[in-house]
C-alpha cells in the first residue's frame, strides 16, 4: 500500500510539473465550444465515477458497519435510520444524476440558445411542499423515539449503575441491594474511594465498584454519569447508546440489552464482521484473534490517550449476573475494613 | 471621495490601503496563505490516521520535539485537528471568502466608489493579519498549540494539567480569536451599511444580484452572533486566569480538588454553538451567493426563482439561530430542548431543497460555458447535496445518538461546509480574477484543479460516512487499540492516498493564481460577458471604481438570452445578444423581467 501511495505522489508532482509548464503558453483563457464539448464529456464521465463508488461502498462496506442493534430501544433507531437512509439515498442518486447529465446534455454551443425561464410558482411549490411533508414523518418518527429513549421517569424495576470517567478510565458503580446510589462528589476521593463516594451516606454501603460492565438481559439499565475531571462521553454503540459525562452534574441514560455477549457472537453479521477481522489481523501477523465484546468508548475528545479509553460490557442472563453481582464486595467492606 | 486624487505612497497603496479592491486582494492572500497551513496540517494528521506505526521524515522534519522517530505524540495529533479544524473555518472560510469578496463585489456590484467606512475597512483587515500572526505564533510555543478541539470545551481546554495544549498555546488561541471576531464585527457592520446606504440610482434591493443578498444576510447573522463568541472566549480567559467558576465545578485533577464551584461546561456549549451553528451558513451562504451568479452568467440564463432563493436565503439564515443545540443532544441539557432543536434543524432542509432544485433547474435547458467558474460552482451544488442530505440523519436527535462524534459526522460537515465553501471559493477566485487582477487565470490548469480537487474530496469523504457508521470516534489518535475497527484500517490509507493527492493538486491552483497574475491572458472589460455592474469599470483599477459618473440601474441583474417573444424559444435576442448589462434602460414595450 505504501509503495502505491508513493507512486501516486510522484505521478501527480510529476503531472502537475509537466501540466504546468506547457500549458502557461496558451493564452486563451476563456472557454469555447471545444471545451465545453470535453468538459461536458468529463461531467459524464465523473457522474460514472460517482456512482461506482457510491455503489461499491454501499455494498461492499456493509460488513463493516455496526451490527443489528443490542438494545430494545434501539430497534427504532435502526428503524428510523433505515427509512431515512432509503429516502435520502434516492434523491442523492437522483440529484447527482440530474446535475452531471444537465452539465453534459447541455453544454454550451455557438448555435444553441438557452431557454429564458425565470420562475414557476408550481415548480417550487412542489419543491417545498414535498420536503415539508417527508419532514412532517421524518420529525414525528424522529421525537416519538427520542422521547421513547430518553424518558426515565417510570422505570421502577431498572438497574441502577453509574458509570464514572476521568483521564483515562472508566470504573462502574452498582447500586447495590437497595438499588440507591450513595451520594458522590470529587472532595470524597481519598486512597482507595477512587470513586470520590460519600462513606457517610447509607445508601453507599453496599454500593459496589467494578471495572468491567456485566448487564443482565432483558432488564432495563439506568445509567447516571459523572466525570471527574474533563468532559468525556460514554459511548456504547451497539446498544445505540451515549450520554457525554460532564463534571458536576450527573447525567442520564437507559436501555435494556437485547442479546447476551453469546448470542450476539452468534449473529451472522457479527460472525461476517469479527472473520473479516481475523483475515486481517492473522494477514498482519497479530496473534491474538477477535472475539466479538460489546464496548464503551470514550467519544469526546479529553486528552492525550482519548484514543484509548475503553470498557468492556459483558450481557449475561438474569442467573449468571445475580452470581457475578454477589460474588462483588460491598464499598462498606473495601472502604471501611 | 474620488474626485480630489491626491497621490498615493506605496503604503497607502498596497500596505495601508483603504481602497475596497486592494483590502479584498489582501484578505485572499492572507486566506490562501493560512489555507495552505491547515491543508499541510491534514495531510500529517492523515498521514498518522493511515499508518500509525510507520515513521515519516516529513514529520520529524516539521513536528520537531512533537515526534518520537517519526511518530507524532498524541497530543500533537489533537493540536493539529483543532489548529487545521480553526484555521480551516475562521481563517480561510470565513475572513478569507466573506472577506474577499464581501470587499470587491459589494462596491463594485452596487455601484458605490468604495465601502462606507474605508478606514474601517483597512482596520478589519490589520487586526485578522494580527490575529493570523498571533494563531501561526500560537504554533511554536513549547507545549504545542491549543489541543482542545475547535469547539475548545472546558474544562480540557481550560485546564494546563489536562493537557499541554491548553497552557500558552491556548492563551494565545483566544487571543488570536478575540482579535479575530472584532475584524469580522468591523468588517460585517461595514457590509451592512454599505448595502442599504450605498446603491446607486436605480439598484432596488430587489435588483441586487444574489452575491450581495448572500453577503449582506450573512453579515448580518455574523453581527448576532459573534459577540456570543466572543463572550464567551472572554469568560473562558476569566476562569482560566482570574480563578472564576463559570464553565468548571467539582474537578478532581492530577491529585487534588480545585477550587471552581458551581460553573457548567454546558454553559460554555451553548454560548460557543449560538455562534458555531451560525457560522456553518457565515461560511456557505457567500459560497451560495457567488454560485448563484456564476451558474447563472456562464448558463446564460436567469437564476430560476430570484424571489425563492432570497426568501431561502433570509429563512436559512433566521433558522441558522435557533438551532445549536442540535450539537449538543447528547451533552445532558433537557431532553426536551433536544426535541425543540430536531424540529428547528430539521426545517432548514426546505430552504435549501429550494436553493438545490433551484440550481439543478437554471442548468435546465442552458447554454453551458464550461469554465472552471462554473465547474466549481456545479461542484458545490453536487457536495452541498451529498453533505446536506445527511444532515438529515445528524439532525434527528434519536439517530444523532449514535453516530454523534464519529466519523459520519466529519464527512457531513466536510462535504457541506468544507468542500462546498471552499468550492464556491475557488468558483469566485476564477471567476473575478479579471477583476482583481486584469488578467485571466489560465483555463487548463484550472481544468485539472477542478477534476483532480472533487474526485479527491468525493474519495476521502465519501467512504468515511461507512466508517462512521462502524462506531468510529472522531479525534482518536489511532485505531489499534480496538480490534473492532481492524477492518477499517485500508479503508483510512485509501482515504489518505485520496487526501493527499487532491491535496498537492491544490499545487496546480497555487501555480496558476500566483504566475496569473503577472502572465496571464490580459482580461477584455466583460470577459465571460456578465450583465452586472462590476463588468462596467475599467479593467485598470482606479480609486473611485468609475471613472466619470456613477451607472444607473435599469433592471435585475438576470436577464440572459432574454427573448423578443418570450413564449418562443426560436426567437431573436430582445438585445440582439445574450446579456444585457444591467445600466440598459429598458427597450419601449419591454416588460421587466
Amino acid at each position: 500500500m505504501l509503495a502505491l501511495f508513493y507512486i501516486f505522489i510522484g505521478v501527480a508532482i510529476g503531472v502537475s510539473f509537466w501540466q504546468i509548464t506547457r500549458i502557461l503558453n496558451l493564452r486563451e483563457s476563456v472557454a469555447n465550444d471545444n471545451d465545453n464539448s470535453k468538459q461536458g464529456k468529463y461531467a459524464l464521465l465523473f457522474m460514472a465515477f460517482l456512482y461506482a463508488m457510491m455503489i461499491y461502498c454501499l455494498i461492499a462496506l456493509n460488513v463493516i458497519m455496526l451490527p443489528e442493534s443490542a438494545s430494545i430501544e434501539g430497534e427504532h433507531d435502526d428503524n428510523l435510520f433505515n427509512i431515512t437512509f432509503w429516502l435520502i439515498g434516492i434523491v442523492q442518486f437522483g440529484m447527482q444524476f440530474l446535475i452531471f447529465y444537465f452539465t453534459f446534455k447541455y453544454r454550451g454551443n455557438k448555435h444553441n440558445k438557452a431557454k429564458f425561464y425565470a420562475d414557476s410558482h408550481k415548480l417550487e411549490a412542489i419543491w417545498t411542499i414535498t420536503p415539508a411533508v417527508v419532514l412532517v414523518v421524518l420529525i414525528g418518527y424522529g421525537l416519538w423515539q427520542w422521547n421513547n429513549v430518553m424518558d426515565l421517569s417510570d422505570e421502577k424495576d431498572a438497574i441502577v449503575i453509574e458509570v464514572y470517567s476521568q483521564q483515562f478510565r472508566w470504573d462502574a458503580r452498582y447500586a447495590g441491594e437497595d438499588n440507591m446510589l450513595g451520594y458522590g462528589n470529587v472532595n470524597f476521593i481519598k486512597g482507595i474511594n477512587t470513586m470520590g463516594v460519600d462513606m457517610s451516606d447509607k445508601n453507599s454501603q453496599d454500593d459496589k465498584q467494578v471495572t468491567e460492565l456485566y448487564l443482565p438481559k432483558g432488564r432495563k439499565i439506568h445509567f447516571k454519569f459523572r466525570s471527574q475531571d474533563v468532559l468525556h462521553s460514554a459511548y456504547m454503540p451497539h446498544f445505540r447508546a451515549q450520554m457525554n459525562c460532564v463534571p458536576g452534574m450527573v447525567t442520564e441514560f437507559g436501555f435494556t440489552p437485547k442479546y447476551t455477549t453469546e448470542e450476539m457472537r452468534m449473529q451472522s453479521e457479527v460472525v461476517d464482521k469479527t472473520r473479516e477481522i481475523n483475515k486481517i489481523r492473522k494477514a498482519k501477523g497479530e496473534e491474538e484473534t477477535y472475539e466479538f465484546d460489546y464496548l464503551l468508548l470514550c467519544n469526546k475528545i479529553c486528552g492525550a490517550s482519548h484514543y484509548n479509553m475503553q470498557m468492556k460490557i459483558t450481557v449475561v442472563e438474569q442467573e449468571e449476573y445475580d452470581k457475578w453481582i454477589a460474588q462483588q464486595p460491598t464499598l462498606s467492606t473495601v472502604i471501611n475494613q | 471621495m474620488s474626485e480630489h486624487h491626491h497621490k498615493e505612497t506605496f503604503v497607502t497603496k498596497y500596505i495601508f490601503s483603504q481602497d475596497h479592491k486592494m483590502i479584498s486582494k489582501q484578505f485572499l492572500v492572507t486566506g490562501i496563505f493560512m489555507g495552505v497551513i491547515a491543508l499541510f496540517m491534514s495531510m500529517l494528521f492523515r498521514l498518522q490516521l493511515a499508518w500509525p506505526d510507520k515513521s515519516f521524515t516529513i514529520i520529524e522534519a516539521f513536528l520537531g520535539p512533537h515526534q518520537t522517530d517519526g511518530i507524532m505524540n498524541p497530543d500533537i495529533y489533537l493540536a493539529l485537528v483543532t489548529i487545521h479544524g480553526t484555521i480551516m473555518v475562521f481563517f480561510v472560510l470565513t475572513a478569507g471568502l466573506s472577506g474577499t469578496f464581501s470587499n470587491l463585489l459589494i462596491p463594485l456590484q452596487l455601484g458605490a466608489r468604495d465601502m462606507a467606512s474605508g478606514f474601517l475597512n483597512m482596520v478589519s483587515y490589520w487586526l485578522f493579519f494580527l490575529s493570523s500572526i498571533i494563531m501561526v505564533i500560537s504554533l511554536f510555543v513549547e507545549a504545542g498549540p491549543a489541543s482542545a478541539g475547535w469547539t475548545i470545551y472546558p474544562p480540557l481546554s481550560a485546564l494546563p494539567q489536562a493537557i499541554p495544549g491548553s497552557g500558552t498555546g491556548m492563551t494565545l488561541w483566544l487571543v488570536s480569536m478575540a482579535i479575530f471576531i472584532a475584524s469580522s464585527l468591523i468588517g460585517a457592520l461595514n457590509y451592512i451599511v454599505t448595502v442599504l446606504n450605498l446603491r446607486t440610482k436605480g439598484m432596488k434591493m430587489t435588483r441586487m444580484p444574489l452575491t450581495i443578498w448572500a453577503f449582506f444576510v450573512t453579515a448580518m447573522i455574523g453581527v448576532v452572533s459573534f459577540p456570543v463568541l466572543l463572550s464567551a472566549a472572554l469568560l473562558l480567559i476569566f476562569d482560566r486566569s482570574f480563578g472564576t467558576s463559570f464553565y468548571l465545578s467539582d474537578i478532581f485533577i492530577s491529585g487534588e480538588v480545585l477550587h471552581y464551584q458551581g460553573g457548567s461546561p454546558v454553559l460554555f456549549e451553548h454560548l460557543f454553538w449560538f455562534l458555531g451553528h451560525p457560522e456553518v451558513y457565515i461560511v456557505l451562504l457567500p459560497a451560495l451567493g457567488i454560485t448563484s451568479e456564476i451558474i447563472s452568467t456562464n448558463a446564460r440564463k436567469p437564476i430560476f426563482g430570484y424571489r425563492a432563493m432570497v426568501m431561502s436565503i433570509i429563512a436559512i439564515a433566521f433558522l441558522s439561530t435557533i438551532v445549536w443545540g442540535h450539537h449538543m443532544f447528547i451533552s445532558g441539557m433537557n431532553p426536551f430542548l433536544g426535541s425543540v432543536f430536531t424540529f428547528t434543524t430539521l426545517l432548514i432542509a426546505i430552504p435549501s431543497a429550494v436553493k438545490a432544485f433551484n440550481y439543478v433547474t437554471t442548468l435546465w435547458k442552458g447554454n453551458l460555458q464550461l469554465n472552471p467558474a462554473m465547474l466549481f460552482s456545479i461542484g458545490l451544488v453536487s457536495t452541498f447535496v451529498t453533505g446536506g442530505l445527511t444532515g438529515l440523519v445528524l439532525g434527528d436527535s434519536a439517530l444523532d445518538i449514535n453516530i454523534h462524534d464519529t466519523y459520519f459526522v466529519v464527512a457531513h460537515f466536510h462535504l457541506v461546509m468544507g468542500v462546498s465553501a471552499i468550492f464556491g471559493m475557488y468558483a469566485g477566485i476564477y471567476h473575478w480574477f479579471p477583476k482583481m487582477y486584469g488578467r485571466l487565470m489560465n483555463k487548463t490548469l484550472g481544468y485539472w484543479h477542478f477534476w483532480i480537487t472533487i474526485v479527491c474530496a468525493y474519495g476521502v469523504f465519501w467512504p468515511m460516512h461507512f466508517i462512521g457508521l462502524a462506531g468510529l470516534p472522531r479525534r482518536y489518535y489511532t485505531n489499534t487499540n480496538f480490534p473492532m475497527f481492524d477492518d477499517i484500517a485500508d479503508i483510512n490509507v485509501v482515504i489518505t492516498i485520496f487526501a493527499i493527492v487532491g491535496g498537492i493538486a491544490q499545487i496546480i491552483f497555487l501555480a496558476n493564481f500566483f504566475i496569473s497574475i503577472y502572465r496571464g491572458e490580459k482580461a477584455s472589460q466583460n470577459p465571460w460577458n456578465s450583465n452586472t455592474l462590476e463588468w462596467t469599470t475599467p479593467v485598470e483599477h482606479i480609486h473611485g471604481n468609475w471613472p466619470g459618473k456613477l451607472p444607473e440601474v435599469h433592471r435585475w441583474p438576470y436577464d440572459y438570452s432574454k427573448r423578443i417573444n418570450p413564449n418562443d424559444d426560436e426567437s431573436d435576442y430582445l438585445h440582439g445578444k445574450d446579456f444585457v448589462l444591467q445600466t440598459t434602460p429598458l427597450l419601449e414595450g419591454e416588460e421587466p423581467s
